[in-house]
């Protein structure tokens, strides 16, 4: 194990808790992020010789903690006499807080404070992840570049306007109660979804390049469960990232063009990840105490449990859909409950179901993909065609206009079409 | 006589591993396990999944159902149970079944993700 790419998964590993225990320490991004990067390349030096140490977290913060200690000594004799003095004894000061400020019992709190520091509500959601990325996971700025599709240059510089902003607003040292502990986990969960989002709404031909931010994503999530064990909404969220990664693999057709979910090889779809997923919303749900995240998990661990299409439970599905509406109203979740409707009860009340939406989903894609569907299946092929034409005007990927486009050709070729109902999400 | 191997590691790390890199654990203990089936001496062989799908079960009256794995170090690992359950309702069942019959002690129920039945155990 004295591999560099096996350093480099320990080191990975041990990052969050401590570069956490540094910032706590140093109460600066830049200082302890240097400490950190120190403490790294004498890992690289030392670990291969004498084997990796039994706790590399408690190894890092030392020696990332002297390292910068050291810096700031040479610093201070290197500048004039007053200055000296005062560096002196402020180093003093914080030699004597050594042992309070590096109570290993903090970790928690540090790690929760790393990731809550990305989620700065003046950052806009895509520098929010991009900087958890780049802090917290430790992807280059090279491998964030490529899963965001942008140059270097450009990621560079969203990095270092985010940090600069980090910086500005203040570090929030202070211990949080238990209110707004979990707020921050609140915050910090919605950030993790986001970076799974990212990767995971990436069309056929990027999302080879995109998966990553879905399996980092599902690590932070992890990370974030360890720490938090018996939060039902944090089970949920990872229950749920893991449900709808399982079927990464058969998402897009070698074209790269979306499968729906009916049409997937379900013979792809990732077992162990259902089977984590699964227990770990049937460990949250024992909690009674429903959530968001839960309740997506649960439907999306209905759709894995069903071993072929005909299978699925819509039923519950559709009661399952009826709970979100209530916990968290909007106008989509009403769409991707007529789904559920339109097996259970039939087209005709998936559209009544929708209708009031029309306004509110103008300018979204799926709204007009999914009433073509239905109207189609109606065999009302004129105003079937009219929402898809909508729907082609609306898409944001070309995966999306080529499903609609089949839609339409099927709609040409066959008198009296007998489609396949709407997108149920992929 | 049988013997347990158990397997301990730092789950970070072992997570934070590459898709390639587990692989390539994984296919190098095959070559140790092929070997040890094929002389008739492989039993069960399970990956567990990870700590954050644990639940534990205190055998204290009444029994308490805690999220997460067993952390106490006051108390050793004695023995194990395979079942094959629906849910984590009906293992949870089954284990509260079992601290019936012996109280006292911890269960820890914790879904397994690999499995070989192996076959050298009757």
């Amino acid at each position: 194990m004295t591999d560099v790419a096996w350093i480099d998964a320990a080191l990975t590993a041990a990052r969050p808790q401590a570069l956490g225990a540094l910032l706590r320490y140093f109460r600066d991004l830049d200082t302890a992020e240097e400490a950190y990067q120190n403490a790294c390349l004498r890992a690289l030096k030392n670990w291969p010789q004498n084997g990796p140490p039994r706790d590399p977290a408690a190894w890092l913060i030392m020696v990332g903690r002297n390292a910068a200690l050291d810096e700031v000594r040479r610093r201070s004799k290197q500048q004039a006499l007053p200055d000296e003095e005062d560096a002196i004894s402020e180093l003093g000061d914080a030699e004597g807080e050594i042992a309070e400020r590096l109570d290993g019992s903090h970790y928690r709190d540090d790690i929760l404070r790393l990731l809550f520091i990305c989620c700065h509500p003046d950052l806009p959601a895509t520098q929010q992840i991009a900087l958890a990325l780049r802090i917290v996971s430790g992807l280059t700025v090279k491998q964030i570049a490529r899963a965001f599709l942008v140059s270097e240059a450009a990621m560079e510089q969203r990095i270092t306007r985010a940090k600069a902003a980090v910086a500005k607003a203040g570090v929030p040292f202070e211990t949080p109660g238990a209110v707004d502990r979990s707020e921050r986990l609140g915050v910090v969960a919605a950030m993790i979804y986001l970076i799974f989002n990212e990767g995971y709404s990436a069309s056929g031909d990027t999302s080879d390049i995109r998966a990553p931010l879905c399996e980092e994503a599902i690590r932070l999530a992890r990370l974030l469960l360890r720490l938090f064990q018996n939060e039902p909404e944090i089970m949920g969220l990872m229950a749920l990232l893991l449900l709808q990664h399982a079927r990464a693999a058969a998402r897009f057709d070698a074209d790269g063009a979306v499968i729906l979910l009916e049409d997937q090889d379900r013979g792809l779809w990732n077992r162990k990840m259902i089977a984590e997923g699964t227990a770990l919303i049937d460990k949250a749900m024992r909690h009674r105490r429903a959530g968001p995240y839960q309740v997506q998990a649960a439907i999306a661990a209905l759709h894995a449990g069903a071993d072929k299409p005909d299978d699925t439970d819509w039923r519950q599905i559709d009661l399952l859909y009826a709970t979100l509406e209530q916990l968290q109203p909007s106008p989509v979740v009403t769409l991707n409950r007529s789904v559920a409707v339109s097996k259970v009860a039939g087209p005709e009340a998936a559209l009544a179901l929708i209708a009031p939406l029309e306004q509110r989903l103008s300018g979204y894609f799926h709204f007009f993909g999914v009433k073509g569907a239905y109207l189609m299946q109606l065999g009302r092929d004129e105003e079937a065609r009219v929402a898809f034409d909508r729907a082609i005007a609306l898409a944001t990927t070309t995966a999306e206009a080529a499903h609609i486009r089949m839609h339409l050709d099927r709609l040409m070729k066959e008198g009296t079409p007998r489609a396949k109902a709407a997108k149920s999400g992929g | 006589m049988l013997y347990a191997i158990l397997c301990y590691h730092n789950e970070d790390v072992v997570g934070s591993w590459s898709k390639e890199q587990d692989a390539a654990v994984m296919e190098k203990l095959a070559v140790v396990q092929d070997k040890l089936r094929k002389q008739g001496r492989l039993g069960p062989v399970a990956r567990l999944l990870p700590t954050t799908a644990a639940t534990t079960l205190r055998k204290e009256d009444p029994p308490l159902i805690v999220d997460g794995p067993f952390a106490e170090t006051k108390e050793q690992l004695l023995g194990f149970y395979l079942i094959d359950c629906k849910n984590l309702d009906e293992a949870l069942e089954t284990a509260q079944e079992l601290g019936n019959a012996n109280p006292g002690g911890s269960y820890e129920i914790r879904p397994v993700g690999v499995f070989d039945a192996g076959g050298a155990v009757a």
